[in-house]
C-alpha cells in the first residue's frame, strides 16, 4: 500500500490502474481462499476415499553406528502423519526410543535409536513397521562405528580431501610454463581437452546427482530436483560471467575453476558419505587413482590464461577454489550425511560445468578468429577426445 | 446368539477354579505385580542368566538386550484378551436329542475387524466371532455337533473341520462355502476324540487363513468308551473333577503377514507378539499341564515348540490315550498339525521358564513366552 501511495504522487495516472492491477490481483486470491474452505467445510471428494490405506513412505536418510547402537533418521513421506509402531533389526523385534517421538506428518524427520549390538564388518538391515503392517527396509552393508568429529578424523579426512581435490589441481597447475609457449593449434588443443574433460565431469555429476536424488526422500522430488538445481546454476553463472563481457583469460580460468570446485564438493560429500557408511574402504591405489584423475582438472584451468600473466598467489587462489571443495565435501558428508545435499551439490557442479564448457567454446572460437569453424579443426577435435578419453580411462582406476 | 448364561456359567465355574489354584488368567498382570518376593528374586536371576526381556520397567528386565516389541497392545480395543484366551473354552449350547444324544450347537460368525497384533501395529483380519484366533470349541466324543455359520463380512467363508464328517459338512467351495450375509449350518459327530481344527475353506485358501479364519477344535474322549483307560479319559473330560486337577491351556500358533509380500512379519501365540513374555503365564507348579497346541501359520511349513528346563509328552493329534513320542523337549508341526502336550514342573523351582518355537527367527518375531512356575497360591 505504502508503496501504491509514492508511486501515486509520482505519476497522476498510475492510482486507477494501480488499484486495478491490486484487484486483479486479489481476485484468484480469494478464489482459492474460498475453493479451500470449501473443500474443507463439505469434503465433497469424499467419494474418491475407497477405503484403501494412507500411502505411506519412509526414506533412510542417515545411519550412525556407536558403541550405544544403531541410531537412523527417518525422513516420512505419506499422505497422512505415519505412526512407527515396532522396529525390527536382522528380523528381529528390538525395542527402540524415537526422536522426537510421536506420528511423523509430510516431510518430518525423527531418530529411532536401537541399543543393538551390531557386529563389525558385517551386514544388519534395519525394517520398521509402521501402524498399518506396511514396511520399510535399511540395510547397512558393511558396519563400521561412524566417524567422529575429533580432532584426528577431521585431520585424516582433509588429507584424503587434499589428495583427491588439492594435489591434482596443483599438480596440473604447475604445467603452466610449459604450456606458455604454444602456438595457436597448441591452444586450441589444451583448450578442447579442457572442454573434453570437463563434458566428462559434467555427465559424471548429472549421472551422479541423479542416482543420490533417487535415494533421496520423495518430497525432494529426485530428477527434477537436479535438473533445476542445474539449470539454475547455469544461468546465473552464465548471467554472472557476462556482465563484463564474454569471459576470458583469468576470469574463464577462476569460473573453470569454480565449476570444477562444486563438482569435487558434490564428489567429496558421497566419498566422504561413502567412508562413514562403510561401503568404502579407500585403499592408496584407489586415492592415487583419484589424483591421477583430477590432474587435468589443473590443465584445464591452466589453459585459458595462458596468454594473461597471472600473480603466482592466482594460482594458490585457483588451486584451493577449485580442489579445496573437497576437503569441505569430505568433511560434511562423513558427519551429516544425507542423499539431497550431495545431489545438490552435484547438480549445481553440473550447472556450473556447462557454463564453463559454454564459456570455454565460446573462448577458443573468438581467440582463433575462425568462429565456428575452429571447432571442426584437427587440434580442437583431437583435443576433445583426448580428453574425454583420459577421464574415462583414468576413471577405470576408481570406479567400483 | 450363544446361550450366555450356559455359556458364563462354564466359563465362570472355570475361573472359579483358576482362582482357586492360580492367579486368574486375566489377572496375570496383577498378581505378577503381587508376586511373592520370592518369585521376584527369581525372576531377576532369569534376567542374569540373559533369559529375562522385556521393556524397561517391567518386572522382566531387558537384559536381552531389549530383543522385544515395544508397548502393549490394547486388549480392550481387541475385544480378546491373549491371557484369557488361553483358559477360554467355547462349550456351545446343549441339548438332548430324541434318542438321547447330546446336541451341542455352537454359533460362530465371521466377522471383518482391524485388530492389534503387536503393539500398534493394526491389522485388517477375518475373524470367527470377532476374535483371532476363533473361539476353541470343545465338545466330547460321540455328541452330535451343530455350528450355526454366519457370514458378517465381505467375502465368502466357510468353516471347515478337521474331523470325520460327510462331503457336504466339509465347508470347501460347493457344500457350505457361503456368500456375504448368508448362513449354513454344519452338523456332524464328535469324532475322532482328540485336539483338532478348524479353518476358512473359501478361495484363495493362503489368504483365508492367515487373514485369521482358524482356531482349535478339542474333542474329549468319552470315558465309557475307552475302559481300558478310563481314568486318563476322565483326566481329558472337560469339567470332570480329574481333568481339573490340570492346568490346561489352548495355543494356537500364528503369525501375520502385515505388507502382504507372503513373509510374516509378526509370529505369536495366540496372535500377539510376545504377549506371554510380558505376561508370562502363572502355573502352579505342582499341578500337572496340558497344552492343546496347533500350528495354524502360513507361508512357513513347520513351526516348533520348545520347553526350557523340562521334557513332556506329547499325543500327536491328541488321538491317543497313550503319548505318541515321550520325553521329549521339542517338537515340530506342519501347517494345521497339531496335538496335545502333557508336562509337570513338580519337581522343580518357581521360576520363569521359556517356551517358545525353536526356529530362532519365529522366535525373534515374536513367538517367545513364558510360564511363571510358583508354588499354589492361596
Amino acid at each position: 500500500m505504502n508503496d501504491a501511495r509514492t508511486f501515486a504522487t509520482a505519476t497522476p495516472t498510475a492510482p486507477p490502474r494501480s488499484r486495478t492491477a491490486l484487484v486483479w490481483l486479489l481476485l484468484p486470491l480469494t478464489v482459492l481462499a474460498l475453493a479451500i474452505a470449501w473443500l474443507v467445510a463439505t469434503d465433497p471428494l469424499r467419494s474418491f476415499d475407497n477405503g484403501a490405506p494412507p500411502v505411506e513412505n519412509l526414506t533412510f536418510e542417515r545411519t550412525i553406528l556407536s558403541s550405544d547402537g544403531i541410531d537412523v533418521r527417518v525422513r516420512a513421506g505419506g499422505s497422512e502423519p505415519m505412526i512407527i509402531s515396532q522396529v525390527l533389526v536382522d528380523d528381529a523385534y528390538w525395542q527402540f526410543t524415537q526422536e522426537p517421538s510421536g506420528p511423523l506428518g509430510r516431510g518430518e524427520t525423527a531418530w529411532i535409536h536401537l541399543s543393538y549390538p551390531w557386529v563389525l564388518g558385517e551386514a544388519h538391515v534395519v525394517k520398521i513397521i509402521t501402524n498399518t503392517g506396511a514396511t520399510f527396509e535399511h540395510e547397512i552393508p558393511v558396519a563400521v562405528p561412524t566417524p567422529l568429529a575429533t580432532a584426528g578424523s577431521l585431520g585424516n579426512q582433509a588429507l584424503l580431501g587434499a589428495f583427491v581435490g588439492i594435489v591434482p589441481v596443483a599438480i596440473g597447475l604447475m604445467f603452466y610454463p610449459a604450456l606458455r609457449g604454444v602456438g595457436q593449434a597448441g591452444m586450441n588443443f589444451l583448450l578442447a581437452l579442457t572442454v573434453g574433460l570437463l563434458a566428462f565431469l559434467m555427465v559424471d555429476a548429472a549421472g551422479e546427482a541423479l542416482e543420490l536424488a533417487g535415494e533421496a526422500a520423495a518430497i525432494f522430488q529426485d530428477q527434477v530436483m537436479v535438473v533445476l538445481a542445474a539449470a539454475a546454476s547455469f544461468l546465473l553463472l552464465m548471467a554472472a560471467g557476462r556482465q563484463g563481457g564474454t569471459p576470458a583469460g583469468l576470469t574463464l580460468a577462476t569460473f573453470i575453476a569454480l565449476g570444477i570446485g562444486l563438482h569435487n564438493l558434490g564428489e567429496g560429500l558421497a566419498i566422504g558419505a561413502a567412508f562413514a557408511s562403510g561401503a568404502a574402504g579407500l585403499g592408496t591405489f584407489l586415492v592415487l587413482g583419484f589424483t591421477i584423475h583430477n590432474i587435468t582438472e589443473g590443465i584445464g584451468i591452466a589453459a585459458p590464461m595462458l596468454k594473461a600473466r597471472p600473480a603466482l598467489w592466482m594460482f594458490a587462489a585457483l588451486t584451493l577454489l577449485a580442489g579445496g571443495p573437497a576437503v569441505l565435501g569430505l568433511w560434511v558428508g562423513s558427519l551429516a550425511y544425507a542423499p539431497q545435499w550431495s545431489a545438490l551439490a552435484l547438480a549445481i557442479g553440473a550447472g556450473a560445468i556447462l557454463q564453463v564448457v559454454v564459456e570455454v567454446t565460446a573462448y577458443l572460437m573468438k581467440s582463433d578468429g575462425r568462429g565456428g569453424a575452429a571447432l571442426v579443426s584437427w587440434p580442437v577435435l583431437s583435443g576433445l577426445a583426448v580428453g574425454v578419453a583420459f577421464m574415462y580411462g583414468t576413471a577405470m582406476l576408481v570406479k567400483i | 446368539m450363544i446361550d450366555v448364561s450356559e455359556w458364563l456359567r462354564a466359563r465362570l465355574s472355570r475361573r472359579g477354579i483358576l482362582a482357586a489354584g492360580l492367579a486368574a488368567a486375566g489377572g496375570s498382570v496383577i498378581s505378577a505385580a503381587g508376586a511373592t518376593g520370592e518369585s521376584r528374586r527369581e525372576a531377576s536371576s532369569a534376567q542374569a542368566d540373559g533369559h529375562g526381556a522385556g521393556e524397561a520397567g517391567s518386572p522382566h528386565g531387558s537384559s536381552h538386550g531389549a530383543m522385544m516389541t515395544v508397548g502393549e497392545v490394547d486388549a480392550t480395543r481387541n475385544g480378546f484378551d491373549t491371557a484369557e484366551m488361553l483358559t477360554e473354552w467355547e462349550t456351545g449350547t446343549v441339548s438332548r436329542l430324541p434318542d438321547g444324544r447330546v446336541l451341542r450347537t455352537f454359533e460362530i460368525d465371521a466377522v471383518d475387524k482391524e485388530i492389534e497384533i503387536a503393539s500398534g501395529v493394526m491389522f485388517p483380519a477375518w475373524t470367527y466371532n470377532g476374535r483371532v484366533p476363533g473361539p476353541a470349541l470343545r465338545a466330547t466324543e460321540g455328541e452330535r455337533l451343530k455350528i450355526v455359520f454366519r457370514n458378517y463380512g465381505s467375502h465368502p467363508h466357510s468353516i471347515h473341520f478337521h474331523g470325520i464328517h460327510s462331503a457336504r459338512m466339509d465347508g470347501i467351495p460347493g457344500a457350505g462355502v457361503i456368500g456375504p450375509g448368508e448362513e449354513f449350518i454344519y452338523e456332524f459327530d464328535a469324532k475322532p476324540f482328540g485336539c483338532h481344527f478348524y479353518h476358512c475353506h473359501a478361495l484363495p485358501l493362503k489368504r483365508h487363513i492367515h487373514k485369521g479364519l482358524y482356531g482349535l477344535f478339542v474333542v474329549d474322549p468319552d470315558p465309557a468308551r475307552h475302559p481300558e483307560h478310563t481314568q486318563i479319559a476322565r483326566s481329558r473330560l472337560f469339567g470332570t473333577p480329574e481333568s481339573t486337577e490340570w492346568q490346561e491351556f489352548a495355543m494356537v500358533m500364528n503369525a501375520f503377514d502385515t505388507n502382504f509380500d507372503d513373509e510374516n512379519e509378526v509370529y505369536a501365540v495366540n496372535t500377539v507378539a510376545h504377549a506371554y513374555m510380558k505376561r508370562p503365564i502363572p502355573i502352579v507348579r505342582d499341578r500337572p499341564v496340558r497344552v492343546y497346541l496347533v500350528n495354524a501359520v502360513e507361508f512357513d511349513p513347520v513351526n516348533s515348540f520348545h520347553l526350557h528346563g523340562n521334557f513332556f509328552d506329547y499325543y500327536d493329534h491328541g488321538t491317543t490315550l497313550t503319548p505318541t513320542l515321550r520325553t521329549v523337549d521339542t517338537i515340530m508341526q506342519c501347517q494345521a498339525q497339531r496335538g496335545i502336550l502333557e508336562f509337570s514342573f513338580n519337581d522343580h523351582e518357581p521360576g520363569l521358564y521359556m517356551f517358545h518355537a525353536h526356529q530362532s527367527e519365529f522366535a525373534e518375531l515374536g513367538w517367545m513366552s513364558f510360564f511363571d512356575v510358583r508354588e499354589a497360591v492361596a
